[in-house]
């Protein structure tokens, strides 16, 4: 008890008077006291510094490298400008790819907003306490498993013979047989990203007051006018803040295509790679990197206007 | 508490795609950390087709073509460092090879031959003393000046080789050796006996609408050089002698082959395990693999075989190269003397399913498993080797001295735009 209350004297003390405590303590705090500028400095300087440096720093490089070229004969890099591989990369072979790239990426943050909706509701909304924290508990287990151990289980899931065809074949109907297909990227992504989506939309729905639910029904609204105007507005940015992660990682992602893609499901992330490590070509690569870059940029401007920072914040 | 359960759910999705994107980019980020050294140091070709014009006929000197030879191997240094590929360092023949010498092996994997040659980067980088390089990583190696000239006559079973693995052409430039043949082996066709009663004859099975769907190959873009092998025979007026060195024509001839194979393609398998997982579901019944694959599938009773077409066949040729800043010479070339004992093939021969460069490694795969010589062909006339065209580089220089031909870069595009 003593303990407290002379804690919280000096910060009442602190507070009240400044100059007298701090001149008293002296040293290298009384400096930084007297100095709010120098704090606030020496704070930021470690997280500024690595997003100065070793961040914004080798995305500059990058950006510089994909106006280089390479030397035909020795294939060095060399610092001569050109504007080749952005002129490349608007041809249909990589159109098409990054066509296919965010077109996934959107399929697939639709499909985990639309799973992930009425499990989040239930959740935030419905369900008790301990049930609540066993969902919770479920939804994240998974991320606790590598990626590469649950993207191989979908393997074995969705290959000729495996478990769908099997069950399929259980009941009755035609196999369904798509294994390495752009289906089955489609169906490995919305699982492996879903917790991403979960979460947010939980978030958001845990915060929408009760009584605002019981004024729309006390006014007449029926359920679905309720969702429509009411939960689904104070949803959004949850929705946003979750997007960002499904389209952002469905977007950079080069494994899944890899592992259960078939013929035509090249992602940007997988010409990338082949450019750089097969072909040696580091300045189309960098100028392919550019790509997600833009796009994501133009996303999160939509998704803030969506209210996503809010969310996050 | 709403609030704050609100921002600890925030915090952990953004701490778990923190954690993720992170993963990603390590992934992404050690490739291209190597990336720019594999570019540095010249792992291969071109810009476009279009700019190999402007490259000299004459193909340029090997940087480290001058370095002096050692006419004698010193003491070990205690330690060397390789890279190669997995299945390359067993225990079988290390351990020996230890005690033997007092020179301790470490040896790092390479999934690719890029990843060899990003990890050669500078020489070795002053770490690395040698690499298991496929020819197609070879020429790459030799004239971005990672890899030096070694001594062959201090390989006393060096005479024993294969004649056609002595000196070719994508370890041997100008009679310098740029290191020492090691194993090899054809990429085969592969196909499920329940389909095919006979072996295919041609690789045409490859391009048949007849097996639309259940078809595989590897997505590597030297896979170009097995359609131009087939063009090769089936499209003589084409005039394809070196299915690495490809005039514009031919090399879009190839492509567009390939373009017309995509439908029939299941999938372009990445890795091996693919392949075989591939036809272990009957996913396919025809593909073009390696007798890794075969072993493998045969050995887990699938019904499938493997033969050479009529065409031919394309294959790898494995080479131990020397780093131009290797820590640990003497070792290495101790190393060198080892490996390329009849014994060491053999076993290595085995283990991998390959075939041994030194002729004397046949008796002793026999003694290790009876009937392993004939199986991975180390009893075989070279005339049987003359149909395997051994993976190299493309580069823009042609064997007849123009640089006319198509270089790896170009490759790589049009392998993206085939399978993309």
């Amino acid at each position: 008890m003593d303990g407290h209350h002379r804690l919280t004297m000096t910060h009442t003390d602190l507070r009240t008077t400044p100059a007298g405590r701090v001149g008293a303590t002296g040293g290298v705090s009384g400096a930084l006291w007297r100095r709010p500028w120098l704090r606030g400095s020496l704070t930021l300087a470690p997280p500024l510094l690595w997003l100065g440096v070793i961040y914004l720093a080798s995305l500059a490089v990058m950006l510089v490298t994909s106006l280089w070229s390479v030397n035909p004969l020795t294939n060095k890099v060399e610092a001569t400008w050109t504007l080749a591989n952005f002129q490349q990369i608007f041809t249909s072979t990589y159109l098409v790819i990054i066509a296919r790239t965010i077109g996934m990426a959107l399929l697939v943050t639709a499909t985990t907003a639309l799973v992930a909706f009425p499990l989040a509701y239930y959740m935030a909304r419905v369900a008790s306490k301990r049930t609540r924290n066993l969902l919770f508990t479920l939804i994240v287990l998974p991320l606790w498993a590598s990626y590469i151990a649950r993207v191989y289980a979908w393997i074995v899931i969705l290959q000729q013979g495996g478990t769908l065809d099997w069950f399929f074949a259980k009941i009755g109907l035609p196999e369904p047989n798509i294994g390495y297909t752009n289906v089955a990227m489609w169906i490995v992504y919305s699982y492996i990203w879903l917790p991403y989506m979960v979460i947010p939309i939980f978030g958001a729905l845990e915060r929408i007051p009760p009584s605002y639910l019981e004024a729309s029904a006390d006014l007449g609204a029926r359920g679905g006018t309720t969702l429509r105007r009411v939960i689904l507005p104070m949803v959004l940015p949850g929705v946003a803040a979750g997007s960002i992660f499904t389209f952002s990682l469905t977007l950079g992602d080069f494994i899944t295509p890899i592992l259960v893609g078939g013929a035509g499901s090249s992602f940007i992330g997988n010409v990338i790679y082949s450019n750089i490590g097969v072909a040696g070509n580091l300045p189309f690569a960098a100028a392919l990197a550019v790509v997600p870059i833009v796009i994501m940029i133009v996303y999160l401007v939509a998704a803030n206007l969506a209210g996503a920072s809010k969310e996050v914040s | 508490m709403r609030r704050s359960t609100h921002v600890i759910a925030a915090t952990f999705a953004a701490a778990a795609a923190l954690v993720l994107a992170s993963c990603g980019s390590s992934g992404s980020g050690g490739t291209s950390s190597s990336g720019p050294a594999s570019a540095d140091s010249g792992s291969s070709q071109a810009a476009d087709g279009g700019s190999s014009s402007s490259a000299p006929a004459a193909a340029p000197k090997p940087p480290t073509a001058d370095e002096p030879l050692p006419t004698s191997i010193g003491d070990g240094e205690g330690e060397l460092n390789l890279i190669a590929w997995e299945g390359y360092a067993q225990p079988d023949w290390v351990q020996p090879f230890e005690k033997d010498t007092g020179c301790t092996v470490n040896a790092k994997y390479a999934g690719s031959s890029n990843e060899m040659v990003s990890l050669m980067a500078n020489g070795g980088g002053g770490q690395f003393d040698m690499v298991s390089a496929s020819g197609d990583a070879g020429l790459r190696l030799i004239y971005s000046g990672d890899v030096k000239p070694v001594n062959v006559d201090l390989v006393p079973e060096w005479k024993n080789f294969y004649k056609f693995l002595q000196s070719p052409d994508f370890n041997t430039i100008d009679g310098k050796h740029y290191g020492v043949s090691y194993e090899f082996g054809p990429n085969v066709l592969l196909y499920n006996t329940d389909t095919f009663t006979a072996a295919p004859d041609s690789w045409s099975v490859l391009y048949s609408d007849q097996y639309k769907g259940k078809v595989t190959v590897p997505n590597n873009p030297i896979q170009i050089a097995d359609a131009a092998l087939y063009l090769s025979k089936s499209q003589p007026d084409l005039g394809i002698t070196d299915p690495y060195e490809l005039t514009q024509p031919q090399f879009d001839a190839a492509v567009n082959l390939l373009k017309q194979q995509r439908p029939l393609i299941k999938k372009y398998w990445d890795l091996a395990s693919q392949e075989i997982t591939l036809f272990q579901s009957n996913a396919v019944v025809v593909g073009a693999a390696w007798p890794y694959q075969t072993n493998t599938l045969v050995a887990a009773k699938a019904p499938v075989a493997d033969t050479i077409p009529k065409e031919g066949a394309t294959g790898w040729a494995d080479t131990w190269m020397l780093a131009s800043k290797a820590p640990h010479p003497n070792c290495a070339y101790k190393y060198l003397q080892w490996a390329t004992t009849p014994t060491v093939q053999a076993q290595q021969a085995i283990y991998f399913g390959e075939t041994p460069v030194n002729t004397k490694a046949c008796a002793e795969m026999d003694k290790l498993a009876a009937g392993s010589c004939s199986q991975y062909h180390a009893d075989a006339p070279e005339s049987y080797f003359e149909t395997i065209k051994f993976w190299k580089t493309p580069l823009a220089q042609c064997g007849d001295g123009s640089a006319d031909c198509v270089t790896y870069t170009a490759w790589q595009s049009a392998w993206t735009d085939i399978t993309g």
